[in-house]
């Protein structure tokens, strides 16, 4: 492989592996928060056991999103110093105030929390964790709105060999940036009340600090339920604006060859990129397409082979990718649907068969914001900013294929340990259980 | 050409957020350094990981932000850099990586290798860091071997005396920063210790600063600003001065030989940056393909924008670091650490 493949490689392989830890990170502060917010409020021992017990689950998982991210910082620099040096002027900007109001935030209050029990009255300490969550969000907010302008650059001239900003507000106001923000960090919200839906269900199977294991559960499934009819609306919203900038990926996320009204979704297609056809579709439900692109059942959308060939991107990953998300997004409306229902009306305990499914469904919305990035980052390809810079013409010059091994393997090691320690941490402390309940 | 007015400003604040982060993080990695050896049992390591538990992450996001001011303020400098000192950056990297995720990890087992283990990882990823990172600068305060072809170096050509002598001195400068750190934030012997081994340290540092202050002469052109604009002597002068007062005040005061100490690491950082200007990265070969202020740089719009977001947002950070230090100023006790009602690692 060449070093531009390699750097592709892993800059994929750091951004996925950095995005276990993080939609967790989001999702658990807020969760954390919340329950803190109601031990301030009711004085009931029990939440804040919660807050603890959840509490350590968000810091052993937190160590390694903060870590993570730090290589995605670096790595802009060392394997793609083209793309850094032609698109500084505007990227650099939002990872800067990134640094400055989110990260400083999540970090400082973070150490606050951990460490202030003892130190700062009960509502310091709840606002500590109120600071953590507001910092991750921040944070996902600006690295977004930096990602946005790759998807859909706005408020540039191209002027001195680069893009230059000339337009903040532009920049920071575009649609897509905060559609694609709502979007994400709703799905990280979804993976926080999964796994603690997860969690609970696999103590309340063994009879295990019922009290406490409902409630969390309870809490955590209103939450998804919301988030999981939330992302939804967002996603179609989301759609429209990538069918309106980006009509190559729309087309790869629906394998759509012709351009055509009052076009079709296909319940079952497999693409065929070679002969630009699908190798079998059917079930069509006609104009679905065009109102999910544009609001309007004839509206006209663009099929793949009206862009040229070397403009394409991989179509069989971003169409199978976008399917699983969007199948995954139904299947999180149902489950948070029936977990609400059933800690509504306190019948958790006897469906075990249900609690059953919410531990095994653990994995399945991180798998959701994985496929949504694939989606994201593959239906943008070839170009690294979409319509403005190749990602081939975006690699380091002066960095050898020999080096990017070297750090490929590097990391492939260093993260394949850190997985492993990290989950088996998790794993322990989560079957482990929150502390017994002091006896007065 | 000349350097607009926020090209400038950049330029200071780029030292600055340098400066800083040297500051804090700083004992930060200097008593992960020194941990496995001034500690006696666990409890004494604890205590000096629980010494830094509060802050240590808070101090690190001065160097994400020093990175990333560096990707928007200087696009092309942050380019060439990182692909340049690829791997250095990575060796870093990995040790950051380690580090930080040993605070959290080490007592989540009661296992002894296990801790020991993470030990371990604490102090090589403290070590490698403030070398490296001294190693990084000595370097550019060289100058680095880039023409029209691009970097002409690697790892080795970077192991040159000065680079190792810089690295050599970032390490005794956090050591006895670190010394002095717990000498305030430790309890009991390992208080006395720490002391100790302040006042040992010391003489070494002294005599690593005065080399390196005689080895810049021949091998950088860095005093050649200083005598360009003599004003500037004064840097050099206090990183002195305050290197001295922060021996003599280790007979009165550890705090206040702890804030010389910080001192004597903002000046050194900013001689530096002094001698540097108007560099980001000098070429050894051909002042030509200098990286610069001026050539490097973002537009002016770009740089207003990010000056007016540092303007409002470093001030409201340093409010909320400093509460936390203040939160956390008491000494770490033994007993602190083993309450089950407050938290520690």
């Amino acid at each position: 492989m060449d070093a531009l493949m390699l750097a592709r490689v892993q800059f994929a392989m750091t951004a996925m592996f950095h995005f276990i830890f993080v939609p967790l990170t989001l999702g658990l502060s807020v969760l954390v928060a919340i329950m803190e917010t109601m031990y301030v409020k009711t004085g009931n021992e029990t939440y804040l056991r919660m807050t603890k017990f959840w509490g350590k689950l968000f810091l052993i998982n937190f160590a390694v999103g903060v870590v993570t991210g730090i290589t995605m910082e670096f790595q802009f620099g060392m394997n793609w110093a083209e793309y850094s040096k032609y698109v500084g002027d505007i990227f650099g900007a939002p990872l800067a105030i990134e640094a400055t109001m989110a990260f400083f935030l999540e970090s400082t209050f973070l150490g606050v929390w951990i460490f202030g029990w003892k130190k700062i009255s009960k509502k310091a300490h709840a606002f500590a964790m109120w600071m953590v969550a507001l910092g991750s969000n921040m944070s996902a907010l600006w690295i977004l709105i930096a990602n946005a302008w790759m998807q859909h650059p706005v408020g540039y001239v191209l002027r001195n060999n680069r893009a230059e900003l000339n337009d903040f507000a532009e920049v920071i106001f575009s649609p897509y940036a905060w559609l694609k923000f709502f979007h994400t960090v709703m799905g990280g919200y979804i993976v926080g009340a999964f796994f603690v839906m997860g969690v609970a269900a696999y103590h309340i199977l063994k009879k295990n600090q019922l009290d406490f294991f409902k409630r969390s559960f309870k809490i955590a499934a209103i939450f998804g339920l919301i988030m999981s009819l939330g992302i939804a609306i967002i996603g179609d919203f989301h759609a429209k604006e990538v069918a309106k900038t980006q009509p190559s990926k729309m087309a790869a996320m629906e394998s759509l060859w012709q351009t055509q009204e009052n076009a079709p979704i296909y319940m079952f297609a497999w693409p065929d990129a070679e002969n630009e056809q699908n190798a079998f579709e059917f079930l069509p439900i006609p104009g679905l397409l065009s109102y999910l692109s544009h609001g309007d059942f004839n509206a006209e959308v663009t099929g793949l082979k009206d862009i040229p060939r070397n403009e394409r991107p991989p179509v069989w990953p971003t169409f199978l990718s976008f399917r699983l998300m969007v199948f995954l997004g139904t299947i999180f409306i149902v489950l948070s649907l029936l977990a609400f229902i059933y800690s509504k009306k306190d019948s958790l305990e006897n469906k075990r068969w249900f609690l059953r499914l919410m531990l095994y469904a653990i994995p399945l919305p991180f798998i959701a914001a994985q496929v949504g990035w694939i989606v994201a980052e593959i239906g943008r390809q070839p170009w690294i900013v979409y319509g403005v810079m190749k990602t081939s013409d975006a690699v380091s010059k002066s960095v050898t294929s020999g080096q990017v091994w070297t750090s490929l393997i590097g990391f492939f090691i260093f993260y394949g340990i850190l997985a492993v320690v990290d989950l088996s941490l998790l794993a322990k402390f989560s079957r482990k259980g929150p502390e017994p309940e002091k006896t007065a | 050409m000349e350097a607009n007015v926020f090209q400038l400003i950049w330029f200071g604040l780029w030292g600055l957020l340098w400066a800083v982060y040297f500051m804090l993080d700083g004992f930060d990695l200097g008593a992960g350094i020194l941990h496995p050896f001034i500690a006696k049992n666990d409890t004494e390591r604890r205590m000096v990981i629980n010494t830094l538990g509060p802050v240590w992450d808070g101090n690190e996001v001065w160097l994400i932000t020093a990175g990333g001011a560096t990707f928007a303020a200087f696009p092309t400098t942050y380019a060439y850099m990182f692909s340049y000192l690829y791997t250095p950056l990575l060796i870093i990297l990995f040790a950051l990586i380690i580090r930080g995720v040993s605070f959290e990890f080490r007592g989540k087992k009661d296992s002894e290798s296990w801790k020991k283990g993470w030990d371990f990882a604490i102090f090589i990823g403290s070590f490698i860091p403030a070398l490296l990172f001294g190693v990084a600068f000595g370097n550019i305060f060289q100058g680095l071997p880039i023409d029209a072809a691009g970097y002409h170096g690697n790892i080795f050509t970077l192991l040159n005396p000065y680079g190792i002598l810089t690295g050599i001195l970032f390490v005794c400068l956090f050591l006895v920063h670190a010394s002095l750190w717990l000498s305030i934030k430790a309890t009991g012997d390992l208080r006395k210790r720490a002391q100790k081994l302040a006042k040992k340290l010391w003489p070494i540092l002294l005599i690593v600063a005065v080399l390196f202050l005689v080895h810049t002469w021949f091998a950088t052109n860095l005093y050649d600003n200083f005598f360009a604009a003599p004003a500037g002597f004064v840097i050099p002068v206090l990183a002195v001065v305050a290197l001295l007062l922060s021996y003599v005040f280790m007979n009165s005061s550890y705090v206040k030989a702890f804030y010389a100490s910080c001192v004597t690491i903002l000046m050194v950082v900013f001689t530096g940056i002094y001698g540097l200007f108007p560099n980001l990265i000098p070429s050894s070969i051909d002042t030509a393909y200098s990286l610069t202020a001026i050539n490097s740089s973002s537009s002016v719009y770009t740089l207003k924008i990010m000056t007016v977001v540092v303007a409002i947002f470093v001030p409201i950070v340093l409010i909320y670091q400093i509460w936390t230090y203040k939160v956390f100023s008491d000494p770490v006790t033994e007993e602190e650490i083993y309450d089950e009602e407050a938290e520690a690692y």
